[in-house]
């Protein structure tokens, strides 16, 4: 099993969401975040002063599925979620060594 | 007590209007006994509540120019001040404010103080009231006290943020009571400002430019917000809730056709309904003018529109009107209007150079579109002058001014005005107040 982590732009979330959907993809957690990458946040004027918002807020999508279906998961939300632009995010996937539905006792992949 | 000083104005009107009935029997018929005074105080009540709800204006331009953490503090300020004003006007303030020709000091210092105010009895007959030819002394009473409640409004944005609660009210008494009446006689009470021919229709300086002043010295006392300005940086403090921000503003907008149309202070003849008319369109055009131009100017600027601009542009546009809304042409209004908002634009990045920290911008709206407004008067109006405006410009700022900073400065050094950075770090609302504007909301 394979959890993926991705953080993306908020805006991209109904995308991903949509396409996820569509590749059979049953649960997906998400969260709103805040952080930044080499992007290094973002320059912006208020009354004349300009200042630099250092954490800009960011989705963070966590699913977990079976290790065969990880890679398409990963081009899936890669394709959902670009706009070629600094700041589109990144996905990292990490091995998951157990889980379990907590309604049935079910565990491993069973309970996905 | 009678209104000697503005029955002079509205005896003409009166006078005018008899000799028009005597010429049309059929028309006098027609218009109720007592006219002039029922529909007078008629204006005063419609305008008075209009100003009234200027404290909501105010009140929601400031909780939405705030950090979320300090919402609470400044919601508890409007309503402490508004409620204030009502005391400190009721107590010395009106009395202080209007001498009826009666002075103790002549032309500077009222002899009907300290006494509080009254009003007409209940039921009072047309013989028996303050001045028949005027209007009934509850109703100037009322749109009179809404003046001096918008004063002090101006000055809580300002010092928003790190301001303690009660050395604020405390000093909201005193510019209620005291200092803004007493300046207000010298030229509303007919005192010497007004016997030099100074011209004031509803108070670019007489109320903007000294609730400017007495922000600018409570600034100048309390110091910035902690880490305002950081190695010779602005750091911007971005306000909470812009749609708060410009529902205040555009509540102050509709107010303020009760506060320049209202100070007409007649609506008993036709021609005195078409001035207020003309009033109400010029002050509107003005606010137009204001909002479009600091619009336009911070993209030019910018690259980018900053709504927190236009709105301090649509209200120096206000501002820039009050001492003359009824004489320019709509097109001038819009002009004058226009340059309100071009100060707003340039004076708030000065005022930050100056490390003058004005949370909403009440400086350069109140008190320098309120010197513009007042220096344009003799642009429309040929009774007025620019050295007697700039002559009282000059005493009304001093007087406000250098009282204002003793009076801070006094209070500073009995119980201390500031918050300690601690608190201003944690927010105002849970460590002076333990009450949350969102206590549901996490971030």
């Amino acid at each position: 099993m394979k959890y993926i982590v991705a953080i993306i732009q908020p805006g991209r979330l109904t995308a991903v969401h949509e396409a996820l959907a569509g590749i059979g993809i049953e649960g997906l957690t998400t969260s709103e975040v805040q952080g930044y990458g080499r992007q290094k946040g973002k320059s912006e004027m208020y009354r004349g002063a300009e200042y630099t918002v250092h954490f800009l807020p960011k989705v963070k999508i966590e699913i977990a599925v079976d290790a065969n279906m990880a890679d398409k998961v990963v081009e899936t939300i890669k394709a959902a979620s670009e706009s070629g632009k600094i700041g589109d995010g990144k996905i990292f996937t990490l091995d998951l060594e157990a889980a379990t539905r907590i309604r049935t006792g079910e565990t491993g992949a069973d309970a996905l | 007590m009678s209104k000697s000083f503005y029955s002079k104005l509205s005896l003409a009107g009166a006078a005018a209007a008899l000799t028009a009935f005597a010429a049309t029997p059929a028309l006098a018929q027609e218009v109720p006994e007592h006219g002039v005074f029922i529909l007078n105080s008629v204006l005063f009540l419609m305008a008075g509540f209009l100003v009234m709800f200027m404290a909501a204006g105010f009140c929601m331009l400031e909780a939405g120019l705030v950090r979320a953490k300090n919402t609470t503090m400044q919601l508890t300020k409007n309503m402490a001040l508004f409620s204030i004003a009502a005391i400190g006007y009721y107590l010395v303030g009106y009395n202080l404010m209007y001498p009826l020709g009666d002075w103790s000091i002549d032309g500077v210092f009222s002899s009907l103080f300290p006494a509080v105010a009254v009003m007409e009895s209940v039921g009072v007959a047309p013989e028996a009231a303050d001045d028949i030819g005027y209007a009934s002394t509850a109703s100037d009473y009322f749109f009179q006290l809404m003046f001096c409640a918008a004063t002090a409004s101006i000055v809580s944005g300002t010092l928003a943020e790190r301001i303690k609660l009660w050395p604020f009210l405390l000093f909201t008494l005193i510019l209620t009571a005291f200092i803004y009446p007493l300046q207000a006689s010298w030229k509303w009470g007919g005192g010497f400002l007004d016997e030099m021919g100074f011209l004031d229709f509803a108070g670019s300086t007489v109320v903007h430019s000294v609730g400017g002043w007495a922000a600018l010295a409570g600034a100048l006392v309390l110091g910035a917000r902690a880490g305002k300005y950081k190695d010779g940086r602005v750091v911007p403090m971005p306000g909470a809730n812009l749609p708060l921000a410009t529902l205040g503003t555009f509540i102050l907008w509709l107010g303020w056709f009760g506060f320049n149309g209202g100070s007409q202070l007649a609506m008993g003849t036709v021609s005195d309904v078409a001035d207020v008319s003309r009033i109400f369109a010029n002050t509107n055009a003005a606010a137009a003018g204001g909002s479009l131009v600091a619009l336009i100017l911070t993209q030019l600027m910018y690259k980018k529109a900053d709504l927190t601009m236009v709105l301090n542009g649509a209200l120096a546009g206000l501002v820039s009107i009050t001492a003359e809304p009824l004489t320019p042409s709509l097109g001038v209004a819009t002009l004058i209007g226009g340059v309100g908002g071009l100060i707003v634009v340039f004076a708030v990045p000065m005022l930050d150079k100056l490390k003058i920290d004005d949370v909403v911008g009440a400086i350069p709206v109140h008190l320098i579109a309120g010197i513009w407004g007042t220096l344009a008067v003799p642009l429309t109006n040929g009774d007025a002058s620019f050295g007697t405006q700039i002559t009282s410009i000059v005493i009304v700022g001093a007087f406000t001014f250098v009282v204002s900073w003793v009076v801070w400065t006094i209070i500073n050094l009995v119980m201390g005005i500031r918050v300690s950075e601690e608190v201003e770090l944690e927010g105002l609302d849970k460590a002076e107040l333990g009450m949350e504007s969102y206590p549901e909301f996490s971030k």
